[in-house]
Formats: C-alpha cells, sequence, structure tokens
C-alpha cells in the first residue's frame, strides 16, 4: 500500500518537474512553430500555383521575351523542389528555402518589369487579375512570415532560458531558423497602379 | 559596478519601451465600431447611414466590414498597415474569420481592402481589386468619398452574399469550463464516492460511482441562441469578435 503511494507520488513529482521545465510549454511552442510553417509553404504554394497562369497569359503576346519567362518557369521548379521538413526548421534549411524562394521572386519583379513595354498586355483583364492576385499572394507570404518569426522567437527564446535549457537539451529541442531581412533579391515586385 | 549594470539594463528596457511606445502609435487603438472616421472627412449622417448599413448587416450575417479612414500612414506601406490594424482590432468572428477592412489613408491618397481568412474565398484578391477600381476610384477621384465607401460596401454585400449566415452563427453560450477542471471534479467525486464506499464496506456500494449524484456541469453546456458579439437588430454594435487576417485583398491609389 505504501508503495504504490510512494510510485503515484513519485509520477505526479515527476509530472509537475517536467512542466516546471517548460517541457509541456516547449512542445506546444514547437507544435505552434510546425502549424506556422505550414502556413508559410501554403503561401508560398499559392504563389507557384499562379505562376503557369501568368506564364501563359504572358506567352500569348507576340515576341514577349522568351528569357525572362523560362528564368520564371526555372526558378518555380528550383523553389517548389525544396521542400523543407517541419520538424527539421534549422537555420540552414531555412536559409535555403528562403534562398530558392528568393530567386523566384526576383525573376518575377524582372517579368513584371519587362510587361511595362507592352501597353495592351497590360490592359489585358486576365493579366491585371493576375497582377492582383499576385500582389495579394505576396502579402500573404510577407504576413505569414512575420508570423513565423513571432512564433519561432517565443519558442527559441523559451528553450534557452533557465532552467528550460537543461529540459530542451535533455529531449532535443534545437533552435530553429528565422526568415531573414531581404537583401534586396527578394523585394516585393513593384505593382504599379 | 551591479549598479552600473542595473542602470544600463534599465536604460535598455526604458528604450524599448519607449520605442514600442512610438511604433504603435500609428494605428489607432482598438475601437468598438464599424465606422470609423478619424478625418472628418464624412458627416454624421453619413457617418449614421453607413453604421446603420453595416450594422444590419453584421446582424444578419455576422460578418463584419469595418470603415476606417486616417489621414497618413507614417511612411508605412497600406497592406502592413491595414493588415496590422485588422489582426490587432480583430475584426470578423474568431471561429469565421469573416472580417473586411476598408481602409481610407487620405493624405497618401491610397485605399486598401482586407480580407480575413474566411473571407478570400469569396473575395478574391481580383474581386477586391475590382471593386477598387470600378467603385471606389472613380467616386473618391471627384472628392465624394462617401459615395465610393457606400458603393464599395454593396459590392462587397454582393460578393458576399450567402457565404455565411446569422441564423447558423450561435455562439455557443457562456463560459467552456475547461477539460482540466472537469477531469478534477470527476477525481474528486471519485474520491469521496470511494471513501463512503469504505464506509459501507460492501461490494455493492460500487454503483454508487455511477448512480448518485453527478454534477450538471459537463453534462448540459451552456445556454444556447446568444448571438455573443454581434446584437441581434436592437441597434447596438457589440464589437469585434477577434476575427483573423493574413494579407489577402487587394490596394490601390486614387
Amino acid at each position: 500500500m505504501k508503495r504504490t503511494n510512494l510510485i503515484i507520488l513519485g509520477l505526479i513529482a515527476t509530472v509537475f518537474l517536467f512542466s516546471g521545465c517548460g517541457y509541456n510549454s516547449m512542445v506546444k511552442l514547437d507544435e505552434k512553430v510546425s502549424a506556422q510553417w505550414a502556413q508559410v509553404e501554403n503561401v508560398y504554394q499559392r504563389r507557384a500555383d499562379l505562376i503557369p497562369n501568368l506564364v501563359n497569359t504572358v506567352k500569348g503576346y507576340a515576341n514577349f521575351e522568351k528569357d525572362v519567362l523560362t528564368a520564371v518557369t526555372e526558378a518555380r521548379a528550383k523553389a517548389t523542389s525544396v521542400n523543407v521538413d517541419a520538424s527539421k526548421l534549422s537555420p540552414e534549411s531555412i536559409q535555403q528555402f528562403q534562398q530558392a524562394q528568393g530567386q523566384l521572386s526576383s525573376s518575377l519583379s524582372k517579368l513584371l518589369v519587362v510587361v511595362e513595354k507592352y501597353p495592351d498586355l497590360k490592359a489585358n483583364q486576365n493579366f491585371l487579375e493576375l497582377q492582383a492576385q499576385l500582389e495579394g499572394t505576396e502579402n500573404r507570404i510577407t504576413v505569414e512570415r512575420g508570423r513565423f518569426n513571432e512564433v519561432t522567437q517565443e519558442y527559441n527564446s523559451t528553450i534557452r532560458t533557465f532552467p528550460n535549457n537543461i529540459t530542451s537539451g535533455m529531449f532535443g529541442f534545437s533552435k530553429k531558423g528565422y526568415f531573414e531581412a531581404e537583401k534586396g533579391a527578394e523585394k516585393v515586385p513593384e505593382v504599379k497602379f | 559596478m551591479i549598479s552600473h549594470i542595473n542602470m544600463k539594463k534599465f536604460l535598455i528596457i526604458l528604450f524599448v519601451l519607449i520605442t514600442s511606445i512610438g511604433k504603435s502609435e500609428s494605428i489607432p487603438s482598438k475601437s468598438s465600431a464599424l465606422v470609423n472616421d478619424y478625418t472628418n472627412t464624412l458627416s454624421a449622417e453619413q457617418q449614421q447611414a453607413l453604421t446603420q448599413k453595416l450594422l444590419a448587416y453584421n446582424d444578419s450575417t455576422s460578418t463584419q466590414v469595418c470603415i476606417v479612414i486616417v489621414n497618413s500612414l507614417d511612411g508605412d506601406e497600406i497592406s502592413h498597415y491595414a493588415n496590422t490594424l485588422a489582426e490587432s482590432w480583430g475584426i470578423g468572428q474568431k471561429d469565421r474569420d469573416n472580417g473586411i477592412l476598408l481602409l481610407v489613408a487620405l493624405a497618401d491618397r491610397q485605399v486598401t481592402i482586407q480580407t480575413g481568412y474566411g473571407m478570400e474565398g469569396v473575395l478574391p484578391d481580383a474581386i477586391c481589386k475590382r471593386i477598387i477600381e470600378k467603385e471606389i476610384k472613380p467616386a473618391f477621384k471627384q472628392g465624394d468619398y462617401y459615395a465610393g465607401i457606400d458603393l464599395a460596401s454593396s459590392a462587397i454585400f454582393k460578393f458576399a452574399a450567402g457565404e455565411y449566415t446569422a441564423g447558423n452563427y450561435a455562439k455557443k453560450g457562456g463560459k467552456k469550463i475547461p477539460f482540466g477542471w472537469v477531469i478534477g471534479f470527476f477525481i474528486v467525486y471519485l474520491f469521496i464516492a470511494s471513501k463512503n464506499n469504505g464506509h459501507a464496506g460492501g461490494i455493492g456500494g460500487n454503483r454508487n460511482i455511477g448512480g448518485g449524484f453527478m454534477p450538471p456541469i459537463w453534462l448540459g453546456g451552456g445556454g444556447r441562441g446568444s448571438y455573443g458579439d454581434f446584437s441581434g437588430g436592437s441597434g447596438g454594435f457589440g464589437g469585434f469578435g477577434g476575427g483573423s487576417f493574413g494579407g489577402g485583398g487587394s490596394s490601390g491609389s486614387w
């Protein structure tokens, strides 16, 4: 009888110890970061889905610069091939992801600059709507990335503060990466109204 | 030495506090009205008319269309400014994210329609763009801000028709009881029951656990049919419901 009591007490104590060391909150934050990562991938995927449409619309215009279009198509293929596992969001993998997507962004903005030379394309209803969608998608990307950085910061500071750092080391919670500020390469495509 | 470090820390904290205050200043603090004109551009009657219109829509659909007119964006990008405002005010219902923000920055001559997550389906970015181009810009160019906003809100109603109704939106009444509490009560209950059992001694006493009294907390649920965040036609606005925004929508300048 006494023994079972002791075991129960021990179990309760361990539970409290774990929550005291922030194990539960680390798990929760880890899940939050993963969920937000899914949102980030979601909006990037949304952009990738828009591109074939955009390329097809633009292609119809006589002697539209072919190399600009192939650059966009290639960058898209490359960007969609870089997938990051939500459980391994290390700084390196985030950076890799961001680089691939950044290339797509810059080739897209080049495309939109070239479009300026084609007045009838710019007046095309289909193109205008695609442009609006693309613009909204870029805004969504900014929003979701910002939120990802926020929850990641919360997670990183939680696992690294005392006494949580002891638990996090024991259970393998490692630091996750952020989206870095743009260095000009991944600027939101300039969309003129 | 220690006091020096503390002083340094104090200064850093002070600096952070001051800069954070400066940052949040540009976005108006949370309002409890659907029409917010910080520039006195609309007359009292116009504000009243718009409020009536949006309130009736909120009552019948639970969708919250909020109008904000500010003077300047303080150098911020309009979509970012509007998204931050909409998210912090929580326009729309929490579990539906059916909020829409129409924000006008007068001095910057920019306008945006931001859609909550739950409105992105009925109001895709291209539709928001079309509303801005066809309804808002022509009126704004002539300086008729009321007409532009009025037409835009009508267009939004038209596109969002049938997506949500207030009828099937009944907020689960009252406060929810956390699951942990329920378990806690249950354990206490079992404990008491087993104690009583011990006194009775017999095996037959076991029946008591399921039978006797059951606290009604987790059985009934609260009252139903209360409209929580929006009033049922009595004319008042209950405040924003905590909806979330993901950057959808469109912007333009006139």
